[in-house]
């Protein structure tokens, strides 16, 4: 079936019409009327989960839809929205969010990348060096966060039972309890669990890239850093962009981590834009404002993906 | 005199290979050092939550001494399934994310057919649809769904969490399916179809069982998507009978005075274990799995 016979409408609707064209357009008919049949579940689950809601939300932000400040569903104009502004709760959580994303994403690649490379190399016993790097990845990030939250505990931990050890300085800090510690102990929650997946794209990455590539370019003289800046990262350039899509994403929503080590805190220093979130449609319960929250952070969201796949396109048309 | 120095340079040349460098003896002990490093990383976390899960309220109270557990107790994994019936939210995890793995397969199986097998118009927007949908804030979910569900009965139920759910499983499943099907030759199916087989049985009968190792990778993949769900069951299941295993483990061991990281942690370990196996056993199929999900 080509797509020029696509655009004809069906004229034989009997399957068994005497012409082939009309034969061959109503089993075409048939055939697509099938397949919209088969993907519709699918479709309208989808649509259900996340276009009824995005457009509910979009609705909720024009309206006043706080559930505690009767009467309901007034329009209100951009009062949600000019709210985010001036209410010094959304404006620190978005600059919390973009600042952990850059930062946990930037530790991702870099050693995600180096594990990478080094578990592309064959040695003995990588199957099980493959496993143990990958299993932080399998469990559920509830796990991490419950895990470094005893890790970094001054009493049960062991980050300050090393420190002591060694005469560190911070051996008596309680983590969770100040601004910057907080936020490496979230980081390194963040970090120990997504790293191996950036690992495990990267990975997969480098193993399409062919290997006699590598010896023309020894045979050149090209040197181990040449051949990783040269070869290794443009051909990568693909998988680098999926795991970094994905990845900086996600953590521009995280939400787990921070209510389960931090709940924000200490005061709003850890505040991010899904905790925040959650707290207007749970604590304040005033949806309007949380569908403006909920549709900027669609926005925000877009707007991050279409610049990675701006930059990756125009580095390929240069290249 | 050849035959003498072709022996002579054979001795030679595995020498030169044996006798490395020190530069290179450097680095390859700086690799395996950074290996090491890695794997210790990776798994002592795990190490420290089970030595707490078996400390004894009085050694939680005597706080770190030393890297070993002391005194043994399992008494904490007794209390998390007796006192605190961590068994409840385990068996809802277990049915919330069964159902939803068995949901994801069947409908991303019918899509994947469709998209592998049929000339529907619209494949490119529909997939395009389907990367955005697999980059939707799951938050902005709640709180829509939260005042839906809350006007149709569906808070704190099971069908209304599994519905929801399904947004981490089913973008990845429907890519998975349609990949693993495309790859099935057509010859496998014109046969049974030429028998007068209708074309749903031939995806019952042929292509699913032809598909099995893809289908069970998909299955494995929306397990874990939705066993890592926090969120959406914080969100909908408001009362603790109907908490999943994560949710539940947050309000666990909390009281206003202390937190007791050693009913935490048993719980954490619990939740851990079957995951950690499943990766033991199945890992190269959850990465290819990952990995060709996410090249699509």
């Amino acid at each position: 079936m080509t797509a020029s016979q696509q655009s004809v409408s069906p004229s034989g609707t009997s399957p068994r019409s005497q012409t082939g064209t009309g034969h061959s357009q109503s089993l075409l008919a048939r055939d697509r009327r099938f397949g919209y049949l088969l993907i519709a579940p699918l479709l309208i689950v989808l649509l259900v989960i996340t276009a009824y809601p995005l457009f509910y939300n979009i609705w909720n932000s024009f309206h006043n839809v706080n559930y505690l400040l009767p009467p309901l569903g007034g329009f209100a104009g951009f009062a949600n929205y000019s709210k985010l502004f001036t209410d010094n709760e959304f404006v620190p959580a978005l600059l919390h969010t973009l600042g952990f994303t850059v930062v946990s994403v930037a530790i991702e690649t870099v050693i995600g990348l180096s594990l990478a490379v080094a578990l592309n190399k064959k040695f003995r016993g990588r199957g099980i060096v493959r496993a143990a790097i990958f299993i932080p990845w399998a469990v559920p990030t509830v796990v991490s966060a419950e895990l470094w939250r005893t890790m970094f505990d001054p009493q049960q931990g062991f980050v300050n039972f090393l420190l002591t050890k060694l005469h560190l300085p911070l051996a008596t800090t309680t983590w969770l309890d100040s601004t910057w510690t907080a936020w490496a102990a979230i980081l390194i929650a963040d970090a120990w669990r997504n790293t191996p997946f950036m690992a495990i794209v990267l990975l997969a990455g480098l193993q399409v890239i062919p290997s006699d590539i590598y010896e023309a370019a020894k045979i050149d003289g090209a040197s181990a850093w040449q051949q990783f800046t040269r070869l290794t990262l443009p051909l990568l350039k693909p998988a680098l962009m999926v795991a970094l899509i994905f990845r900086t994403l996600q953590s521009f929503f995280i939400f787990d981590v921070v209510y389960i080590m931090t709940g924000g805190g200490p005061g709003t220093s850890t505040n991010v834009l899904a905790y925040l979130n959650y707290k207007a449609f749970f604590a304040l319960f005033d949806y309007g404002y949380g569908g403006a929250v909920s549709v900027s952070l669609v926005i925000v969201a877009l707007i991050i993906a279409s610049v990675y796949v701006r930059v990756f396109r125009t580095e390929e048309a240069t290249a | 005199v050849t035959a003498a120095t072709e022996v002579a340079a054979r001795r030679i040349r595995p020498r030169t290979a044996r006798a490395a460098t020190p530069w290179q003896i450097a680095r390859r002990t700086g690799f395996f050092a950074l290996l090491a490093i890695f794997v210790v990383v990776s798994l002592f976390p795990f190490y420290w939550i089970v030595i707490t899960s078996l400390k004894t309220p009085q050694a939680i109270n005597a706080g770190t001494t030393s890297l070993l557990p002391g005194h043994i107790t399992f008494n904490n994994y007794l209390d998390d399934f007796t006192q605190n019936d961590f068994i409840r939210p385990l068996l809802n995890s277990v049915l919330v994310c069964g159902c939803t793995m068995i949901v994801t397969v069947f409908l991303a199986a019918l899509a994947g057919y469709a998209l592998s097998r049929t000339n529907i118009r619209g494949k490119a927007l529909f997939l395009g649809f389907i990367l955005i949908a697999n980059f939707f804030p799951v938050i902005a979910m709640v709180g829509p769904l939260f005042t839906v569900y809350r006007r149709i009965g569906f808070l704190n139920t099971y069908p209304g969490l599994i519905i929801a759910d399904l947004i981490y499983t089913l973008p990845l499943a429907t890519f998975l399916m349609s990949s693993y099907f495309s790859q099935i030759p057509r010859s496998l199916e014109e046969a049974a179809l030429v028998d007068g087989s209708t074309r749903l049985n031939t995806l019952r009968r042929i292509i699913v069982p032809v598909a099995m190792p893809g289908v069970f990778t998909t299955a494995i993949l929306a397990f874990m998507l939705t066993w890592n769900d926090f969120l959406l069951a914080l969100s909908f299941m408001t009362s603790p009978s109907r908490y999943t295993a994560t949710v539940a483990i947050v309000t666990l061991g909390q009281s206003p005075y202390q937190t007791f990281y050693n009913l935490i942690d048993a719980a954490v370990v619990i939740i851990s274990v079957p995951i950690a196996l499943l990766v033991l056993f199945a890992q190269r199929r959850i990465v290819s799995g990952l990995t060709a999900g996410s090249f699509r």
